[in-house]
């Protein structure tokens, strides 16, 4: 059978959303990736999936059907008080949608990977706001690139050559001869090696330098002392001169900034930075979101409840506070009698307290992938590939909706299925009660 | 389904009818001349019975007032309602959630609502939130006066390519209709300026005039059953009625392509200012009105301020920003590439400013002193002005004098120099609000042959508020008018009860309403339009132009409403 190439694909691996993917198809299987980065073509080719549904017993996986694992699955929601469903990040916005439907037929909390991750920008933006723009107006227009706390060489590669660095756009047409790329981090990663200045910083005084450089921006900086976690006053300076001075300033904010000390308080501090600095220049903030989907997950939470994570349905009504209603807050106080992981992998990244509890409550995994979450998972349920074997809505990091695209054929269910068969279950069990 | 509403006083102004006790009956999804035997019978009892309210611009959809809720968690806190056996959860006040959104219009009598702002390039996220936003029917407006193919074509001239642009866009994104917001301005925010309506747009040389003139005309061209609907330059400026009237009077000589007007100018009252600082700020309502009411190629909604802490979003960046640095609460701002931007601020409408008094004072004003109410639609610009769910009160204040006296008393003294709502008697009558509110928005949409009226063969979507027009004096039980106009009696879409003594009964999708411009007008041009445009993708966009238009699967109750021009 001839090889048949697919085009325009989009790469369901990071925020990126990069959607000029060649995905070559033979026999029904994909043989070769195109144009994708390393971790984009890794996703695309496939690797350790959950052969088939299992439910543990006796502390070992047995493979069931997925009608078993369904049913199951549904007794457990349908008899818990206090579920959690968590992750929503590696899937798309479709499933997503059943998902809050699921949580508040259950009265369960729902989260999402943000609330370990970019939910401290979310908060810092319901302080301070969120001036930012499309990938696009970074590559037309921006001529300052300020990557601070990440480190896209290494997590979202294709981000300086698609969006802000070496690319060419309409007002930029030497791309990177034209622009200015600054990174500040606390180590010389590999993005700081392809920068045109590297700022290192001591770890933890990012809120310090965000004050700093404020104050700098407001003429004073006369009371700035000499470092600033371990910058030079000069530097900061001359830092907020090229701010000053550009014609289209951005900053690509990291983890480096939202899970570090001060988190959301950080987000506040460079948020204010760039709204001041728009009374000089145009000046905007994009978050570099990890999961391809994350976004998405926060914008369909949003429209739907009223609220982007950590939203707990326990009254009937969305209620959210996130430090109250967060996914470890409430694994932390032990409330959780029952939890869903899907699409993300709480098991790898959630604190050993929270752990500890997760292993103790059946804990239902929906995932196309195995993981650390499977070692602690009493039901596994496998699913389809989003973006490869499934097409549906995901949404870039600066917003944009994407529709992703199918590429082969799957034997497995959709992660929409999958909840919508759950979901149908619950309330046949809920209304025999 | 067949329906018998009897014994209801019915104001239905696309027909003449003018509180007349008549019945209404539905068959199917239609009004029809009569019923014999029918499923369900209605006894209105001598209530009021009107059309299905069309809102014809508000923010409901999308990625801005998406943005909106995600920064306004403490909004979201104030519309707390659980969810119900037939109803999902609710969240907020003025950013509501999608169901929120849908059940309120359906309880307040609103059947059909267009979102007035939707970017090209999200436009798959305002069609996701339709599908989750049920009942009313639905259509948006497309952003298309930034957009760098419309500002070279607009100043090229080439209206044949622009017309091509305009139908490639529609069919991309299935948009109803096209909006201008701030043309030039917005682009000129990419590099934090703006512009007025006379100014090169920076690194285009053109001037938001000619961006106006080219897309009105090609509007007309292409026969669209809306005509351009816009947000004027200058908006919230004190001193811009000067702007708004030249923006009509450079639209004078196009001539409409059917029976309507040749520009619709929406939330008039963010641009009806007079003076020249916020010391000096003063209502130039009166010039506005006076235009109006002597030319017939413009018809305006009102945007209506009411005191509440609200949120402010429009696509209108530059504005945005400077009524941000004003208040400096939050500030979110979103520049979408090659085609608009968008800013959002949380905003407190004070009665004790004097500023905000006056911007209260002119929106009513607009209602009053523009005789002929098929000219003039009742909005507040949801949620700009403030949300739709003040309807009744505006209401309540547009058909009442003592209504305005008493609120008189209430709002800053500034009311009474700079501006003119205490010196006007006018009030309104029930036949005028429901032209304001049904017969004209549907006629402006180009949409009155299937809404806004309870004629034979139109929509079945009705109205029946617990209203005794016959024993009821507005005029004086004002109050009466804010209670009872928040909860229908009954609301009727599609011939389906929907809403029962203020409870919702049913909840079906609605359908989205999309014009797809065909004819030798939108097509003579076409190939070389998309030269143009596939330059644009492939050196400027950052998604590719086969992932760019919003597929068949995001319009699942999609309409197309197709025109054809030779």
């Amino acid at each position: 059978m001839a090889a048949e190439t697919v085009s325009n694909v989009v790469c369901p691996l990071c925020g990126c959303l990069c959607d000029d993917i060649e995905v070559i198809v033979e026999d029904g299987k994909i043989s070769n990736v195109k144009k994708a980065c390393p971790l984009g073509k890794n996703k695309i080719m496939g690797h350790d999936r959950i052969k088939a549904p299992m439910i543990r017993e006796n502390g070992e996986f047995k493979e069931v059907s997925y009608d078993d694992a369904i049913e199951k699955s549904a007794q457990i929601l349908a008899q818990a008080k206090r579920p959690l469903l968590y992750g929503w990040a590696s899937l798309i916005c479709e499933a997503q949608r059943k998902g809050v439907e699921l949580a508040e037929e259950i009265g369960a909390l729902i989260d999402t990977t943000a609330s370990v991750c970019h939910g401290s920008t979310v908060v810092g933006v319901q302080g301070r706001g969120a001036p930012g723009c499309t990938l696009g107006e970074v590559k037309n227009r921006a001529d300052l690139v300020i990557y601070w706390g990440c480190n896209p060489q290494e997590a979202h590669p294709r981000h300086r050559a698609r969006y802000a660095h070496s690319v060419k756009g309409m007002y930029r047409p030497n791309g990177k001869k034209d622009r200015k790329v600054f990174v500040i981090d606390v180590r010389e990663t590999k993005t700081a090696k392809v920068a045109d200045e590297f700022v290192k910083i001591d770890p933890g005084y990012d809120y310090m330098a965000f004050s700093a450089l404020r104050t700098i921006l407001a003429g004073h900086a006369d009371v700035v002392p000499d470092t600033v976690g371990g910058v030079a006053k000069e530097k900061l300076v001359e830092m907020v001169d090229a701010m000053k001075s550009c014609e289209f300033g951005v900053i690509f904010g990291g983890m480096g900034l939202t899970q570090t000390r001060c988190r959301y308080k950080n987000l506040e501090n460079v948020i204010s930075l760039v709204d001041e600095l728009n009374a000089h220049t145009k000046f905007t903030l994009i978050p570099m979101r990890g999961h391809y989907n994350v976004n998405g997950s926060g914008h369909t939470l949003a429209w739907l409840t009223g609220y982007p994570f950590a939203i707990d349905f326990s009254r009937g009504y969305a209620w959210y506070n996130p430090g109250e209603t967060a996914s470890n807050d409430v694994l932390l106080r032990r409330e959780v009698d029952a939890m869903m992981a899907i699409a993300g992998d709480p098991g790898a990244h959630f604190p050993g307290e929270s752990l500890r509890h997760m292993a103790k409550i059946p804990l239902i995994q929906i995932d196309p992938y195995a993981n650390p979450t499977t070692e602690l998972a009493d039901i596994v349920i496998p699913t389809a590939v989003s973006g490869v074997e499934v097409d549906g809505t995901a949404y870039r990091m600066d917003g944009v909706p994407i529709r992703t695209r199918k590429v082969v054929e799957t034997e497995y269910l959709t992660d929409e299925e999958v909840l919508e068969r759950i979901l149908t279950r619950v309330r046949e069990l809920k209304g025999g009660n | 389904m067949t329906i018998l509403i009897k014994n209801g006083v019915v104001f239905d102004p696309a027909q003449g009818i003018d509180g007349e006790k008549m019945d209404i009956a539905i068959d199917g999804d239609k009004f029809v001349e009569d019923v014999s035997s029918p499923d369900e019978v209605i006894d209105a009892g001598g209530r009021m019975v009107v059309p299905g309210g069309v809102e014809l611009h508000t923010h409901i959809s999308g990625g801005k007032v998406n943005a909106g809720r995600i920064m306004r968690p403490e909004d979201g806190r104030k519309g707390r309602i659980p969810r119900g056996k037939l109803t999902r959860a609710c969240s907020g006040f003025s950013v509501l959630n999608t169901f929120a959104t849908a059940y309120t219009y359906a309880r307040m009598g609103y059947t059909t609502t267009f979102e007035a702002a939707m970017p090209p390039l999200v436009a798959r996220h305002t069609h996701e939130e339709f599908e989750d936003t049920p009942i009313t029917d639905k259509g948006a407006l497309v952003l298309l006066d930034n957009n760098w193919m419309t500002i070279e074509y607009a100043k090229s001239g080439d209206l044949d390519k622009l017309a091509a642009y305009v139908s490639w866009m529609f069919n991309a994104s299935k948009a109803y209709g096209i909006k201008i917001v701030n043309p030039g301005g917005t682009e000129a925010w990419g590099w934090g300026k703006n512009c007025s309506i006379n100014d090169p747009v920076p690194r285009f040389d053109v001037t938001p005039k000619e961006i106006i003139k080219a897309l009105a005309q090609v509007n007309e061209d292409l026969g669209l059953p809306h005509s351009i609907h816009i947000h004027c330059n200058d908006l919230g400026h004190p001193g811009n009625f000067e702007t708004t009237i030249e923006t009509y009077e450079a639209l004078k000589d196009i001539k409409s392509s059917s029976d309507r007007q040749v520009v619709h100018a929406t939330h008039t009252q963010f641009h009806s200012y007079g003076g020249s600082n916020w010391g000096d700020f003063e209502s130039k309502a009166d010039a506005i009105a006076d235009y109006i009411n002597k030319n017939d190629h413009v018809t305006i909604d009102l945007g209506v301020v009411m005191f509440c802490d609200t949120t402010t979003m429009t696509a209108d960046g530059p504005m945005e920003y400077s009524l941000h640095t004003l208040s400096r609460r939050k500030w979110s701002n979103h520049d979408v590439e090659l085609e608009t931007g968008s800013g959002i601020i949380p905003v407190a409408y004070s009665p004790k400013i004097g500023v905000n008094a006056i911007q209260w004072a002119i929106g009513l004003e607009l209602a009053l002193l523009i005789d002929d109410p098929w000219k003039v639609v009742l909005t507040t610009d949801h949620p700009n002005g403030c949300p739709f769910t003040f309807y009744p009160e505006i209401i309540a204040l547009l058909m009442s004098k003592a209504k305005r006296e008493s609120m008189l008393e209430t709002v800053s003294k500034a009311v009474d120099k700079r501006a003119l709502i205490a010196t006007i008697d006018r009030e309104l009558t029930w036949s005028d609000i429901i032209t304001m509110t049904r017969a004209g928005p549907a006629k402006i949409l180009g949409m009155s042959d299937t809404k806004g009226s309870l004629k034979v063969g139109a929509d079945a979507d009705l109205a029946i508020y617990d209203i005794m027009p016959e024993s009821f004096d507005p005029t004086k039980d004002y109050k009466t008018i804010e209670d009872k106009l928040m909860r229908t009696v009954y609301t009727i879409k599609g011939g389906e009860i929907v809403v029962r003594d203020g409870e919702i009964t049913a909840t079906p999708h609605g359908r989205t309403f999309w014009v797809n411009p065909a004819g030798k007008k939108a097509e003579a041009a076409r190939d070389g339009m998309l030269e143009d445009l596939e330059r644009m993708f492939r050196d400027y966009y950052t998604v590719s132009m086969a992932n760019y238009p919003v597929q068949d699967e995001y319009i699942p109750h999609g309409v197309e409403i197709r025109t054809e021009v030779n």
